[in-house]
This record gives structure tokens, C-alpha cells and sequence, in this order.
């Protein structure tokens, strides 16, 4: 009974988007110009855009490139939200470009500008360098001490408990498109902050029951313009596309640090590959 | 000790060891911030208990608090707590405004030395108004 209501709502909701998007045939795509490396004034262009149902953000700026404007400079890949390679402010709002439909906007205007806090390049592209030394530091990969990957006959699979994975999957989840680290009131005044992303990536390892390097990653990240400089704005998990929580990422990491929660991680065993156990 | 200091590196390691860490120094300011909070809060207290509010700040008022060693002590901890807790405070700000060693190294040096010499200030005034007549 329920399941059949609910359904009626949806039917609803999708003929009233259906309604909306008649009403509304056309769209304005309002796009941040400029090309940092010829000194360019910044401005924006406006573009007209025939809109269709389920039409995305990203959708509407490849149809300006490809009919109205082959000039306009835009980073993308995967357009299914997998690669994070087109970020920019939607609306002044850090999103994916294809993971943002035209129908969830308000008004008939849509703004692209470029993320804040990273390097302008040209038009919506800017420069990550920054943002993956900053991930770079904190080790983003397993470091096991038992394990040796040359062996090749003692190569096997680590054995962890689902409560394992558990600690840490949410935050395996980042594709790191850098939105996070764009809305991060502190990385706008602190360069040296390593944002909510290389944060919560450190706190993703050092939960791994498999990782060795967890001191290590303590280290990088206690110091005068480290986690602690986090003022838990929360504007990084607002924006994040993939559900991860960099905010909660950076609060549990500050727990181990301050010693009120403590890693009582063992470290994961290898299974041993002649045993027949599955 | 020649041998500790024959090299830069040496002395600069032996600093780097000296000095506390972010997390250490954040335990303090979050530790005196809640202790600082309990102090205030004790120390508006006993002046709303004062029967005459309005002549708590009158000159003999002040010299009977100050000879009054529980509610010296009291000062003298409000006085440690904040300045040690606002001092910091102001170095995580002054810290996001640049980033650079020479910045970094200037503010820490003046923070301390802000802490300290307001510390030392407020204790002479508790001491010598304690000896007063």
C-alpha cells in the first residue's frame, strides 16, 4: 500500500519536472572567461542553451563548445561522477558539472566560474598541483611490512573483518575533485593547510587494520598548520558528491590525537596462500 | 655541550625537540579555555554575592580581596588560564594570516613573550597589593 503511494508521489514529481522543464525551453549559461596566463581580465559570457530532460550542467557546456563557442576551456572525463574532473561553482556552489541537472537549478541563469582556492589556468580550469602534493603527504597508499610484493609466491590478500572496512570505506569513496578542498573556509587563508581531503585521507589509512604508516601519518598532520587548524566549518562534506564525510574524517583523527580514542587496530594478516581455507 | 652545538643542524634538532607539538599545545588551550571557564564563573559568583555590588570595585573592597589569600589565588589562576588560553588563541590567528618561517617563528617568540610578561605584570599587582598595610 505504502510502496504503491510512494510511487504515485514519484509519478508526481517527475510530472512536475516534466511541467517545469516545458515552461522552461531555454536556459542561460553564464561562463567565467579568462586566461591567467595572458594577463586576461576576467569576465563572463553568456550563452543560450536549448535544454532537454535530464540535461546536465556539464551536458549544457559541451553543447556551447561544440555550436556557440569552441574556445571555452573546460576540464571533464568520465561524465558519471567516477573521475571528479569537472568541478567548478555552479551557482556559486563547488559541484560536479556532470552530476548536476539543469532541472535542480533555480532560475533561468546558470553561473560557471572556476573552483575557489586553487590556481586559476583558463576559463573553468584551475591548476591541482597544490591540492595532490598536499594529498601526496600523507602516504595515500598501504605500506605493510609483512607484506612483500616481490614475492610472488607469497603474494596474498590481507584477512579483515567487515568492522574493518567498516572504519574506513566511507572515506575510500573520495575521487578527489578537489570540491572539498574549494569550499574549505581555511585553505582560502592558510596555503599550507592540507585541506578536508588529504584530512580525511590520512584518517582513511591510518583506520586500514593493513597500513604500518599510522605514526607517521600522525606526524605529518600535527603540526602549526595541520589538523588542527580545521575551524569544523563542515562545508567540505556539505559539497562532497560521493557522500564522504572529510568533516568526520578530520574530528576522529583529532581524537587519536588528543588520546580520547585510541587505534587498537592489529595489523592485518595474510592469508596464507598454500592454505586451502577460502 | 661543544659538541651538542658544533653544528646548525645540531642546535636546530635540539629545538625542534624542545618545542611542543600542535596536538600538546592544543591540549593546553583547550584545557585552560574549560578551566578558565570554571574560574570566571566562580569569580562572578563571589562578587554577586558581595552584599553591596555597587562598592565591590571601591579601593578598600579591593585591597580586603587582595588580602584574601583563596580569592588571590583565584585571580592569580584567572590571569594565568586566559592569558595562556587567549595568547594562543591569538596565534592560530595570526598564524592564517601568512605562512612563512621567518611569521611563524616572529609571532610564537612574541606570543610567549606577551604571555609571560602579562603573567609577571598581574602577579607583581596581586603580590604587592597583598603586602599592602
Amino acid at each position: 500500500m505504502l510502496g504503491k503511494k510512494n510511487n504515485r508521489n514519484d509519478m508526481r514529481k517527475i510530472d512536475d519536472t516534466t511541467k517545469a522543464e516545458n515552461t522552461r525551453q531555454m536556459v542561460i549559461l553564464n561562463v567565467y572567461r579568462a586566461n591567467t596566463y595572458r594577463n586576461d581580465l576576467p569576465r563572463f559570457e553568456k550563452y543560450q542553451i536549448p535544454i532537454q530532460r535530464w540535461m546536465t550542467v556539464l551536458d549544457a557546456l559541451l553543447f556551447a563548445k561544440s555550436y556557440l563557442d569552441n574556445s571555452i576551456g573546460i576540464r571533464y572525463s568520465c561524465r558519471m561522477a567516477s573521475c571528479g574532473s569537472c568541478g567548478m561553482k555552479i551557482n556559486g556552489i563547488p559541484k560536479l558539472a556532470c552530476y548536476t541537472k539543469i532541472s535542480e537549478l533555480e532560475g533561468n541563469t546558470i553561473t560557471c566560474e572556476p573552483l575557489s582556492n586553487f590556481p586559476h589556468i583558463r576559463d573553468l580550469v584551475t591548476d591541482f598541483s597544490q591540492f595532490f602534493e598536499h594529498h601526496k603527504e600523507m602516504a595515500p597508499f598501504i605500506h605493510n611490512n609483512n607484506a612483500d610484493i616481490r614475492d610472488e609466491n607469497r603474494l596474498s590478500e590481507f584477512k579483515q573483518t567487515p568492522q574493518d572496512v567498516d572504519k574506513y570505506l566511507q572515506f575510500s569513496y573520495c575521487i578527489k575533485c578537489g570540491l572539498c578542498y574549494s569550499a574549505c573556509p581555511t585553505v582560502a587563508t592558510d596555503t599550507k593547510f592540507p585541506g578536508p581531503q588529504a584530512l580525511s585521507q590520512a584518517y582513511r589509512y591510518y583506520a586500514d587494520t593493513r597500513d604500518h604508516l599510522s605514526n607517521r601519518r600522525l606526524n605529518t598532520v600535527d603540526e602549526k598548520h595541520g589538523i588542527w587548524r580545521c575551524h569544523f566549518a563542515g562545508s567540505c562534506s556539505t559539497v562532497c558528491p560521493k557522500g564522504v564525510d572529510p568533516a568526520l574524517g578530520i574530528q576522529l583523527l583529532r581524537g587519536h590525537l588528543m588520546g580520547f580514542s585510541r587505534n587498537e587496530n592489529t595489523i592485518a594478516k595474510l592469508r596464507d596462500p598454500t592454505s586451502k581455507e577460502s | 655541550m661543544e659538541v651538542l652545538y658544533s653544528s646548525g643542524e645540531n642546535r636546530t634538532k635540539l629545538v625542534e625537540k624542545m618545542m611542543l607539538k600542535e596536538s600538546q599545545i592544543m591540549k593546553i588551550h583547550y584545557t585552560t579555555g574549560l578551566a578558565a571557564l570554571f574560574v570566571v564563573a566562580v569569580h562572578i559568583i563571589v562578587r554577586l554575592m558581595t552584599p553591596s555590588f555597587g562598592l565591590s570595585l571601591s579601593y578598600e573592597n579591593v585591597i580586603k580581596n587582595y588580602h584574601n589569600i583563596p580569592y588571590s589565588i583565584l585571580l592569580e589562576s584567572i590571569l594565568i588560564l586566559i592569558a595562556i588560553h587567549g595568547f594562543n588563541g591569538l596565534r592560530i590567528i595570526l598564524l592564517e594570516l601568512r605562512q612563512n618561517k621567518r611569521w611563524e617563528d616572529g609571532i610564537t617568540i612574541f606570543t610567549i613573550a606577551a604571555t609571560i610578561t602579562i603573567i609577571a605584570y598581574g602577579t607583581r599587582t596581586i603580590i604587592t597589593a597583598n603586602w599592602l598595610g
